[in-house]
């Protein structure tokens, strides 16, 4: 699989998913520098990794959004390559439209870094075909925006079309206002689009796949986009 | 220049100065100084940057090893690890800024020490952070302990570095006062470590990083160097403002920079900002620089030179680079979105030569400037309170017949409680080296590309130190140095961050030269260089001093990172053994203070050569794979430390069972704070191995009780002392923090 990871000023998850894909994953990875409009046709995986991309001033991924290399990410997407937006990245993809919805700040106005549960809501996507239905997977979050918002309408929209990955859960996989980090609606922690090549999740899955952990729970994404490049 | 104040004694005085001083100033330059100059030495030889009342005292600290590479006296001190890579690492205060204005003080705290470590060519790759407050009741309090969280938060989040461990201390003597320490640790190549240098002759001086404005001016000389009073609210234009955008993309801007050759020296502008950098550089290189101030990027307009020169407007660096690579530096900066500018040049003179607008407006001389406080002999006298406290009688304190309550309330205090509330609003993980997440004994980072990782630890009991700074001191270097051996690692390194009243008072000096000592004496013993280090004196409001607070950071070093250790016992059948003895000592304690509200007594004692025994002996059941968790017995005792190990254990907490022997007050036994005891578990069938190993050595071992079910239960002497549900006792603990602190009346 060749991956290209985005590379805004402020990325700071960059070297974490270089890691991962590159050398515990042994993937094609190259980095792509913001300002770079390039031909991205060649690639079967653009991340746009999580941080702080332009400090998050003004709103998160509000300015990111303008950097040249977007044009060919959405580009890219149009055409059916698969795109995944990692926290900052997920907050970007909202932004440029790729996604429906929005993030707020978290409902207790706190940065939030701690492991929480997810369940695996379709299989029927490109970044969750390896995971099993309703499998709960226990991944990291790091983010004060992060409560997910779309009104109600839409949400039942994106239910309907199997749009919605990720559910914050308990470690047996019921939701339940206490298993909700963040205040998410309908406790969203990652969705596609439509077409469901482009993913963007709060949790950080490339903080659980190396395996000097015990948890590696977040290999089943990775290893979910490899088995079908 | 036209329109400058004229130099009377008022000024000189405003500026910090003493007569003496100024004299001095007239002796060593042979003429007044002008206004910008007055302003000069005003913040190079404030207590802050000169160190006068402290250096006669810091040359007793043991400095040198044959793993340090760069000892005190650089912006960070560098320890080698082996595999051509050197860990850089400093801790330093920012108290009376975070006091004044909590969220921006800490952040810039924070912003402050990471430009110590990337000055130095290491990629900043931890941070941890002691933090002091206030009594509980006195709201305030809340308020502080929110905004300095929220201040380290904001910014070591945005910047990408992990802020993975550190301390949260209430106490009554910070009611005016808080301390803020901030620890960073780096990564560099054992050769590539960059110096505070300007080189030779004609190398050009380039300036990165924000613009200069008017923040901060006097942060270091009139902020950091005197008491609090009524006047200390108008201080607060002297607390710089951060950008950690910038910082981040200075990290990353610096670190390209310097993988070139043409590089010669960096300096952060950090206090006494654009001052303080040029003339040390050109001091260190016994050089002089000429500097053209109509250069320097300016966030606003009319700035004078006075302005310019003394702002501590943050994110700014001072690169020494070969001339002819100007352009090549500049494209790197730009790539980065940053500003830079030639301002200056290397120069011959053994001075420093400053120009504005075509005007020369400075020359003075460098080795005054930095070199010329003189080192001040301060008076100390030992204080007459430890008179009235220094004994505490047992006799007189009523000891309860069971433990239940004093063991629930320890767990709800918030010196002991989890520090979760803290930790879970810095992330953590980035990076993806965090081995051991905050809530064990040090924090584990793995070093990429190695089967390496070091461990961190930052320690400091300043209720000890207030009884006896000596041996207060002492303990918080053994205390640190336990804290990163039960994490598998042998310690390497020690900075401090030395933080005392006022320095004029000579029982202030007193309490500082008998921590001096105790630190150093117990360095030498445990045989960990001090190679980095921050004084902060004046830490006292309206003659109201601070405990002694000196606070060390120590860092440690595991060979092979499959050996990490953790506190957390492992599995329910598993045997609890303690490793040292216990004695009847609750002077100072966690438990004298929440039950009885008291400061009184002798700290316990350190008995160097058992503690060097005890961590040797932990160290050595770790590397052998003997024992499934360690976890050293600080605050709260033996009860609280064994609780604490059920509370972290792998899955939901775990129960424990503990069946004691003693003639010991039950009291005394399970809440005492004896020094030298670790608490650590392993199965059954390796205990006469264990027991094997420990008679060997000789070091004091005893099996104390056994892990499972869902109760904690104590018996002493076969009498029930505590029995309480495990589950609901760990809710005490790792709630408590977040409900004081999210408390809105």
């Amino acid at each position: 699989m060749k991956c290209g990871i985005v590379v805004f000023p402020g990325s700071n998850c960059d070297h974490d998913c270089y890691h991962i894909l590159k050398k515990i994953l042994n993937q094609e990875t190259h980095w792509l520098w913001h300002k770079d409009e390039v031909d991205l046709s060649s690639f079967d995986l653009i991340v746009l990794p999580g941080g702080f991309s332009y400090g998050d001033y003004l709103r998160a991924g509000a300015i990111s959004r303008f950097s040249p290399v977007m044009n060919s990410v959405i580009h890219l997407a149009e055409n059916g390559g698969n795109v995944l937006g990692i926290c900052n990245g997920f907050q970007i993809l909202l932004e440029s439209g790729l996604l429906p919805g929005a993030l707020m700040q978290n409902h207790t106005r706190k940065f939030i870094c701690k492991n929480v549960y997810v369940r695996v809501e379709t299989t029927d996507t490109p970044f969750t075909q390896k995971c099993n239905d309703k499998l709960v997977l226990e991944i990291p979050i790091a983010h004060h925006q992060g409560s997910y918002y779309i009104d109600p309408h839409s949400l039942s929209d994106l239910e309907e079309k199997g749009q919605i990955l990720f559910r914050y859960c308990d470690a047996k996989g019921s939701i339940s206002e206490s298993s909700n980090p963040n205040g998410s609606v309908g406790a969203v922690a990652g969705l596609c689009n439509e077409q469901k090549n482009v993913m963007g999740m709060m949790p950080h899955p490339e903080r659980c796949a190396d395996p000097l952990w015990a948890n590696t729970d977040g290999q089943s994404i990775f290893q979910s986009l490899i088995s079908q490049s | 220049m036209q329109n400058e104040p004229e130099i009377t004694s008022q000024l000189v005085k405003d500026h910090g100065l003493t007569s003496d001083e100024y004299r001095r100033i007239l002796d060593l330059i042979e003429r007044p100084p002008n206004f910008t100059e007055l302003g000069i030495f005003s913040v190079m030889w404030s207590e802050h940057c000169s160190y006068k009342s402290s250096r006669p005292f810091l040359k007793k600290l043991p400095t040198e090893g044959p793993r340090v590479l760069q000892g005190p006296g650089e912006n960070a001190g560098v320890i080698d690890i082996g595999d051509g890579l050197a860990v850089v690492f400093k801790i330093e205060s920012h108290n009376h800024p975070s006091f004044i204005e909590p969220r921006q003080g800490a952040a810039t705290g924070v912003g402050g020490i990471m430009r110590d470590i990337f000055t130095m060519g290491a990629r900043p790759i931890a941070l941890m952070d002691s933090l002091r407050f206030g009594e509980l009741d006195d709201p305030r309090t809340r308020f502080l302990l929110n905004g300095v969280v929220d201040g380290i938060a904001s910014y070591g989040n945005c910047t990408g570095v992990p802020t993975v461990g550190g301390e949260v201390y209430f106490d009554s003597c910070y009611n005016g006062n808080i301390l803020v320490n901030a620890f960073c640790l780096g990564l560099a190549k054992a050769d590539r470590i960059f110096l505070a240098k300007a080189g030779g002759v004609g190398n050009r001086i380039l300036y990165v990083g924000s613009k200069t404005g008017r923040d901060g001016i006097h942060g270091a000389s009139l902020l950091a160097s005197s008491e609090f009073d009524d006047t200390t609210e108008d201080k607060r234009p002297t607390v710089q403002v951060g950008d950690p955008f910038t910082e981040k993309l200075l990290i990353e801007a610096c670190l390209e920079i310097m993988e070139f050759s043409w590089v010669v020296g960096v300096q952060d502008m950090g206090a006494a900002g654009l001052t303080s950098s040029t003339f040390e550089m050109a001091h260190r290189s016994h050089a002089g620089v000429n500097m053209d101030l109509s250069k320097v990027p300016l966030r606003e307009e009319g700035m004078t030179p006075y302005e310019i020169l003394l702002s501590e407007s943050q994110e700014r660096m001072l690169f020494v680079i070969e001339p002819g690579h100007e352009e090549e530096a500049t494209i790197i900066l730009e790539k980065w979105g940053l500003d830079a500018a030639i301002i200056g040049e290397v120069t011959d003179e053994l001075g420093v030569r400053i120009y504005f607008e075509g005007k020369e407006v400075v020359n003075l001389p460098t080795l005054p400037v930095v070199d010329g406080a003189l080192d001040l002999k301060r008076e100390t006298q030992r204080p007459e309170y430890l008179d009235k406290i220094g004994h505490l009688n047992l006799t007189e304190l009523p000891e309860p017949a069971r433990g239940d309550k004093a063991f629930t309330k320890l767990l709800a205090c918030p010196n002991i409680a989890s520090k979760e509330w803290v930790y879970e609003q810095y992330d953590h993980m980035v990076r993806l080296n965090t081995l051991v997440l905050p809530g064990s004994d040090a924090a584990v980072i793995r070093i990429k590309d190695t089967k390496k990782a070091v461990a961190l630890s930052v320690d400091c009991n300043s209720r000890f130190c207030y009884l006896d700074p000596y041996e207060g001191a002492a303990i918080a270097v053994a205390e640190s140095s336990r804290n990163v051996v039960c994490s598998g690692a042998t310690p390497i390194g020690l900075t401090n961050c030395l933080n005392f009243g006022n320095p004029e008072k000579p029982e202030i000096m007193w309490q500082f030269e008998q921590a001096v000592r105790g630190m150093g004496d117990a360095c030498l013993y445990f045989d960990i260089p001090v190679v980095s280090g921050n004084v902060s004196l004046y830490n006292e409001t309206k003659g109201e001093a601070i405990f002694p607070t000196p606070t060390v950071a120590v860092v440690g070093l595991i060979e092979d990172l499959s050996k990490v250790m953790t506190a957390g016992f492992k599995q329910s059948g598993h045997c609890i053994g303690l490793i040292g003895f216990t004695m009847e000592e609750l002077g100072g304690s966690e438990y004298l203070k929440v039950l009885f509200d008291k400061n009184e007594g002798k700290p316990p004692v350190l008995d160097r050569k058992h503690e060097k025994q005890v961590q040797k002996f932990c160290l050595e059941l770790i590397q052998k794979g003997l024992i499934q968790s360690a976890h050293d017995c600080s605050e709260g005792g033996l009860a609280i430390a064994v609780a604490e190990s059920c509370f972290t254990a792998t899955e939901e907490a775990l129960g424990a069972t503990l069946e004691l022997e003693s003639t010991l007050r039950g009291d005394a036994l399970l809440f005492g704070e004896t020094q030298s005891r670790i608490v650590i578990s392993f199965p059954e069938e390796l205990t006469d191995q264990i027991e094997d190993l420990a008679l060997s050595y000789p070091v004091d071992f005893s099996l104390i009780g056994k892990t499972g079910g869902s109760q904690f239960t104590v018996s002493i002497n076969g009498q029930e002392y505590i029995k309480q549900d495990i589950e609901s006792a760990k809710e005490i603990w790792k709630t408590s923090l977040g409900r004081y602190a999210g408390q809105t009346t």
